[in-house]
């Protein structure tokens, strides 16, 4: 028998074939390495200039920045920092943690803590949490939403949440006190429409990201927080989004889209442009993210208050980021070194309470750059006792994700048929037993 | 090709060989020669094929039978569970139907408009060449930014479509041009049209210009009216080209993605979900469930390939 060329190409063909696909399997079959476990004794971490990797999602990007460069200037280790795209930042971590290189350290939205700590994709961090001395300090919220079965996986990265702006300009034209918000959801019904009621071009009363389950979810669950109820029972796998209070706080919205007085594109509204038109000065009252405070101020006179329940109350959702060591992680103590002095005043206020973030140690919420009553209500609010983070294993999917269970249920609320709503609160618990 | 006959490569056929009449061995050698010479110019598309096809559909088909999470990979073998959870998800049916109906409507529409425009530009006139670029500068562009483009021509907050209907006073409220499910699939399609009408004219134009012209000049001496020209004759020779435009747009169309993905989302409350982005959502929007989205790419794989052998059959039917 001899060797046609033919014959051989296809032998090298197979070969070549096999060697890709084990390479390719390899590469999502994940690693079965176990990481270094390090010393979680050791309550400062270990400078000792290892360069760390970090990753975070886009819309943190400039807290993430100015965090990363402090730390950089001031210790040994280096910390390396990845910023992704805000929709491409789960497929990005699930990818690197099927494959097991996942960066040393990364940031998770609040709302995905307990579905990403359950699938074990951090490192335990309870006993070196336990060993600060300040650890009844930290953000209650944030902490217990990166608890799963007891142990403790991440500290607050950068919060954002969720406060009431109003338009001091046209509270004004409208008659109203620029210098007091709405206190009750009534109120902001009725000064709503009070701004629509100037019938200027481009000024409606409210706006709302109708077609954007996030949004919904940060602006609206403190409302019902606020009047006292809650939102997710049975360790979140039971939706109660049907109660009275809740059906109150759909009224309202309904009520001000009935009276046209939420801007045009509220029912398309997909999240991305959410924000926009009350930084255009176009919208006289809405729930928006106390982190873009000074972005909205060079543009409009701002007025904040706390997000009101029914009949009063205050609440925020306490969002933003928690960050956690990977399980894969090869450097653990030098990680922590990172983790501990993120908790420190170097960090929360020389860094972050200097840009206008709120601080997670409620210790440090009275800081010498709070000196703006706007931020001091915004740090307040943080610590507020009905203030939350909601926790739920399939949170993603019930609530954020596009064409949600949820996003139903409040589109049907607002804009459709509303005697739905058990069946479609049915609907969300549905996914949450999932 | 036939008549090739350079002393380097001489074509394999038999007919040459028996022209040139040379001992049986050598003939040999050069056919070897020149199917190891084949063989290496088609290696590189080869090489191609599998590390970028067929290695990834082995790898999808191994997914889809694995019990296997975006976050924690592989846990085993669990076929048939995948494939059963994929057909029962709640947007499964109606996926399928939104992305049926909208192939539909961008075939009829896109093959109509394309050969429609093409019959219009292929005379030479003094403005032909200018009107077939401008046709053509639409498909220039990525399908991702020409959705981002649509997405400010359509945002309710930027509109200048909106705001000059109702300068000229044919609206008087905002047109909402994603808000309901009918205004959603209208404007996609409007869109694909304005992005892809320019390539499949190209497409047809280059048919069109392969017909003979004494054919039409026959068809004129004969008395043949315009329509009757284009039916007996346009029609019936364009054939080919027509049914290649056919199948790249039926199956760019099944495929669907980019397009909703930035337009739309899926929504309004899930109306415009194509299979696609049902398989997108399953992996990486809440489920995270990668084995479960893989079931489904290869169910989506199969019906592809079932219509694509369906539509080549017709086609060689035809040509019988």
């Amino acid at each position: 028998m001899t060797w046609t060329p033919r014959r051989r190409t296809a032998r090298w063909g197979a070969l070549l074939a096999a060697a890709s696909m084990t390479a390719a399997l390899a590469a999502c079959g994940g690693s079965a390495e176990p990481a270094a476990a390090g010393d979680p004794s050791n309550v400062e971490g270990v400078d000792d200039g290892t360069t760390l990797t970090l990753w975070t999602r886009a819309p943190l990007e400039s807290q993430a920045k100015a965090l990363v460069d402090a730390y950089n200037s001031s210790h040994e280790n280096q910390v390396e920092l990845t910023v992704v795209p805000n929709d491409d930042y789960v497929a990005k971590v699930g990818a690197a943690a099927g494959s097991g290189s996942l960066p040393d350290l990364f940031a998770a939205d609040v709302v995905y803590l307990p579905n990403w700590t359950s699938q074990g994709l951090f490192s335990d961090l309870t006993e070196r949490i336990g060993n600060l001395d300040y650890a009844d300090q930290i953000n209650q919220s944030v902490l217990d939403a990166g608890t799963y079965e007891d142990e403790q996986y991440v500290l607050p990265f950068v919060l954002d949440l969720s406060v009431m702006f109003y338009n001091k300009d046209l509270y004004r034209e409208a008659g109203l006190d620029p210098e007091q918000g709405p206190t009750t959801l009534q109120e902001f019904r009725d000064q709503a429409l009070a701004i629509q009621a100037l019938n200027k071009p481009d000024t409606y009363g409210t706006y709302f990201g109708g077609n954007c389950g996030g949004c919904g979810v940060f602006t609206w669950f403190p409302m019902m927080w606020a009047s006292g109820e809650q939102v997710l029972e049975d360790d979140g796998t039971t939706a109660d989004l049907a109660s009275d209070t809740a059906q109150q706080v759909y009224g309202i919205w309904r009520d001000l889209a009935d009276a046209g007085a939420i801007a045009p594109g509220a029912a398309d509204e997909t999240g991305a442009t959410w924000t926009a038109a009350f930084q255009q000065g176009q919208v006289g009252v809405m729930p928006y993210p106390a982190t873009l405070l000074q972005t909205a101020s060079e543009t409009v006179d701002v007025g904040v208050t706390a997000i009101p329940g029914v009949d009063g109350g205050e609440s925020t959702f306490v969002g933003g980021d928690g960050l956690g060591i990977s399980k894969d992680s090869e450097h653990p103590d030098q990680a922590w070194n990172f983790q501990q002095w993120l908790m420190s005043e170097a960090a929360q206020v020389d860094v972050l309470a200097k840009n206008n973030v709120t601080p997670a140690r409620s210790d440090f919420l009275d800081n010498q750059y709070a000196t703006d009553p706007r931020v001091q209500l915004i740090n307040q609010v943080s610590a507020a006792p009905d203030s939350q983070t909601p926790i739920a294993l399939n949170f993603q999917q019930a609530f954020n994700a596009v064409g949600s269970p949820w996003s139903t249920l409040f589109r049907n609320q607002v804009f459709g048929d509303a005697s739905t709503l058990d069946e479609d609160n049915q609907a969300i618990t549905d996914v949450l037993q999932q | 090709m036939a008549t090739v006959t350079t002393p380097d490569a001489p074509p394999a056929s038999s007919p040459s060989r028996a022209r040139t009449r040379v001992p049986r061995r050598r003939p040999g050698q050069r056919v070897r020669q020149r199917r190891r010479l084949g063989a290496l110019y088609a290696s590189p598309t080869a090489l191609f094929l599998l590390v970028f096809f067929v290695v990834p559909v082995i790898l999808v088909l191994r997914m889809s039978a694995s019990d296997w999470s975006l976050f924690v990979g592989d846990r085993g073998a669990n076929f048939p569970t995948n494939f059963g959870e994929a057909v029962d998800d709640r947007l499964f049916w109606p996926a399928i139907r939104f992305t049926l109906t909208y192939t539909a409507i961008t075939t009829v529409i896109l093959l109509a408009l394309a050969l429609g425009l093409a019959l219009v530009v292929q005379e030479s006139g003094r403005w032909s060449a200018f009107v077939r670029t401008s046709f053509l500068v639409p498909s220039a562009l990525g399908l991702a930014s020409a959705s981002l483009l649509f997405y400010g021509l359509y945002s309710p907050q930027s509109s200048p479509i909106s705001a000059f209907l109702e300068w000229i006073g044919v609206i008087d409220t905002p047109v909402s041009f994603l808000g309901t499910p009918g205004a959603a699939l209208w404007s996609t399609v409007a869109l694909v049209v304005w992005r892809f009408a320019g390539f499949y004219m190209l497409l047809l134009l280059v048919g069109l210009q392969a017909i003979p012209g004494d054919v039409f000049e026959a068809a004129r001496m004969d008395g043949a009216s315009r329509f009757q020209t284009f039916r007996s004759i346009t029609l019936p020779l364009l054939k080919p080209s027509l049914a290649l435009s056919t199948i790249l747009c039926v199956t760019g169309s099944l495929l669907a993605f980019d397009q909703f993905y930035v337009l739309t989302k899926g929504g309004p409350d899930n109306s415009t979900v194509t299979i696609v982005q049902l398989v997108y959502s399953m992996a990486f929007q809440g489920q995270n469930d990668l084995g479960r989205a893989a079931a489904l790419s290869i169910i989506v794989l199969g019906g592809l390939l079932v219509l694509n052998a369906l539509q080549f059959l017709g086609l060689r039917g035809d040509r019988d």
